[in-house]
């Protein structure tokens, strides 16, 4: 019995973390998503470039993989502000049969990356041997006589903290500036923001922007804990779309919890049906949501705020 | 102050808008009115960039604006109180009213701005950390008077400001509209509330399926035989 609460506990626990790096990821395509009404399907993509700068400077400089976040973020900042200027922009003007070009070509713009780092830096897997790696506190260190044992993994503990550090610095910068509040605004309603006099290009290139650093920092944080190759951004695409799903296309607060909830739910599948069922897991979830939930999370927060 | 000369207008392909000419002056309430369709919105939508004439010149205080960044209308003085009030329904008031005063002198002035509306509006004040789509619908009308006054705008237009309000609260919308035109504030609105608009209004035109048919003071339109008989249903 008192394994199987362990184990239970333990898988929970492990959920959790992952869920509030999964809510990091969700958060950039959240954003993009709300502001653009496009799904950045070069999500992942762009997590892998900011995982392979934090895996260099770690190699070259043997600069600590936390410390990369404050180069990788401005660095994929630039990068998705580029992106959708000169190619995504100028795609959206352009009317055409296909309404949604532009997802298309974020499919194109992740392709490149991902070869062009395969080019590059060969499609061996790498990681960052950090120091800390395997330390752990275990709760027995704490309460000698604890009925059960659990572990909480250093790495893990301090990429989890980063992610809501970076999550809370989002929300006030969301929340206090009138930058975020006008992407907020423009989120909401276009014209309306238009009148208010809101340069909405402006603020579709910050946004895509700001969801490029946030995935960035992301990566940073997840190569401590993780494994490096050039395809592996289709796998977090996925996450970052199944989150955005889940927790109601463009909505900030849904992602988060739409990240948590999917972590501990991988973690679960993981653990009590096998590692190779984590996937099947995500998109189950994915599938429920839009049959049970097709709002997503968002669409209960709101009606608890705005009564309908 | 506001010179419209002979615009047209087309959605794709299909023109509503006729050579429509028409000026407001400063100090002024002017009023357009006219029947659902007539093109009324499309005018104002057009004065705000979001919609550009295919022929025609507008011009704000002796300058063209037809051809301006819509974003920069609201720095030169112009605030649009846009149809159906399209408030940032979950931002709260205060955040609402902040969007308004985006740019230039009126970011610089939004402390004293707010307190002035709050002063005007003291329901905005009681409500201001609630979401704005909490508001019931005449607070929400009043909140976008609200946010459009923080633009410290010259000239203000208002796209139907009645729209789905009761009598009473109406009639508060246009005594609200009466006291920022008293404070020196311009005013065009458009309307369907026929009455209640060539009221308060100093001048009128009357638009119908995208052409002027009629324009005059706002007492004169009212005793007019076919706005009568068209839009008072006498």
């Amino acid at each position: 019995m008192a394994a199987q609460v362990e184990l239970f506990l333990q898988t929970l626990i492990s959920g959790f973390l992952l869920g509030g790096l999964y809510a990091l990821i969700g958060l950039g395509m959240a954003l993009i998503m709300g502001v653009m009404r496009i799904i950045n399907l070069a999500h992942g993509d762009l997590m892998m470039v900011a995982m392979y700068v934090a895996y260099w400077l770690f190699t070259l400089f043997h600069i600590d993989p936390y410390l990369s976040v404050f180069v990788a973020t401005p660095l994929l900042f630039f990068l998705g502000v580029g992106l959708q200027k000169f190619l995504i922009n100028p795609v959206m003007k352009v009317e055409s049969i296909l309404p949604h070009n532009q997802v298309i070509l974020t499919v194109g713009i992740g392709m490149i990356l991902a070869n062009l780092a395969t080019v590059f830096f060969t499609s061996n897997y790498r990681s960052t041997p950090v120091s800390y790696a395997s330390k752990a506190w275990y709760l027995t260190d704490f309460w000698k006589n604890a009925p059960i044992e659990l572990s909480l993994s250093a790495p893990w503990s301090l990429s989890f903290l980063a992610a809501v550090i970076i999550t809370v610095a989002l929300w006030f910068f969301l929340t206090k500036t009138d930058t975020g509040k006008s992407i907020r605004a423009t989120a909401q309603d276009i014209d309306a923001a238009l009148l208010m006099g809101v340069n909405v290009g402006v603020m579709r290139a910050v946004t895509f922007g700001i969801g490029a650093a946030l995935v960035g920092g992301a990566g940073c944080l997840f190569i401590p804990i993780y494994y490096l190759y050039p395809s592996l951004g289709k796998q977090f695409t996925n996450v970052g779309f199944v989150i955005t799903v889940l927790g109601g296309m463009g909505s900030t607060e849904g992602a988060i919890i739409g990240g948590v909830i999917l972590g501990i739910f991988e973690s679960m599948t993981a653990t009590y049906l096998g590692m190779g069922w984590a996937p099947v897991g995500r998109f189950l979830i994915f599938v429920a949501a839009l049959v049970f939930l097709p709002g997503g999370v968002a669409s209960i927060l709101r009606k608890q705020r705005l009564g309908k | 102050m506001l010179e419209i000369k002979n615009i047209d207008v087309l959605y794709g392909d299909v023109q509503v808008i006729w050579g429509v000419s028409f000026e407001v002056k400063a100090k002024e309430i002017v009023a357009m009115i006219g029947a659902n369709g007539a093109g009324k919105s499309t005018i104002l939508r057009t004065i705000s960039g979001i919609l550009r004439p295919k022929m025609g010149e507008i011009l704000f205080e002796g300058k063209p604006i037809y051809k301006i960044d819509p974003f920069k209308l609201t720095e030169l003085g112009i605030a649009h109180v846009p149809e159906a009030r399209r408030l940032f329904v979950e931002m709260t008031v205060e955040e609402n009213l902040d969007m308004g005063s985006l740019r230039g002198e009126a970011r610089v002035r939004r402390e004293k701005t707010k307190a002035m509306v709050f002063e005007l509006l003291p329901r905005l004040r009681e409500r201001r950390r609630q979401l704005a789509g909490t508001l019931s619908g005449g607070e929400q009308q009043m909140l976008a008077v609200g946010r459009g006054l923080m633009s410290l705008p010259k000239l203000q237009m208002f796209d139907e400001p009645s729209l789905g309000l009761a009598p009473l609260l109406v009639r508060e919308v246009f005594h609200t509209i009466r006291k920022i035109n008293g404070e020196g504030t311009t005013v065009l609105i458009v309307e369907q509330n026929v009455k209640q608009t060539l009221l308060v209004a100093d001048r009128g035109y009357v638009l119908e399926t995208g052409k002027i048919t009629q324009q005059g003071t706002g007492q004169a339109l009212l005793g007019d035989e076919h706005v009568k008989t068209a839009y008072l249903g006498v």
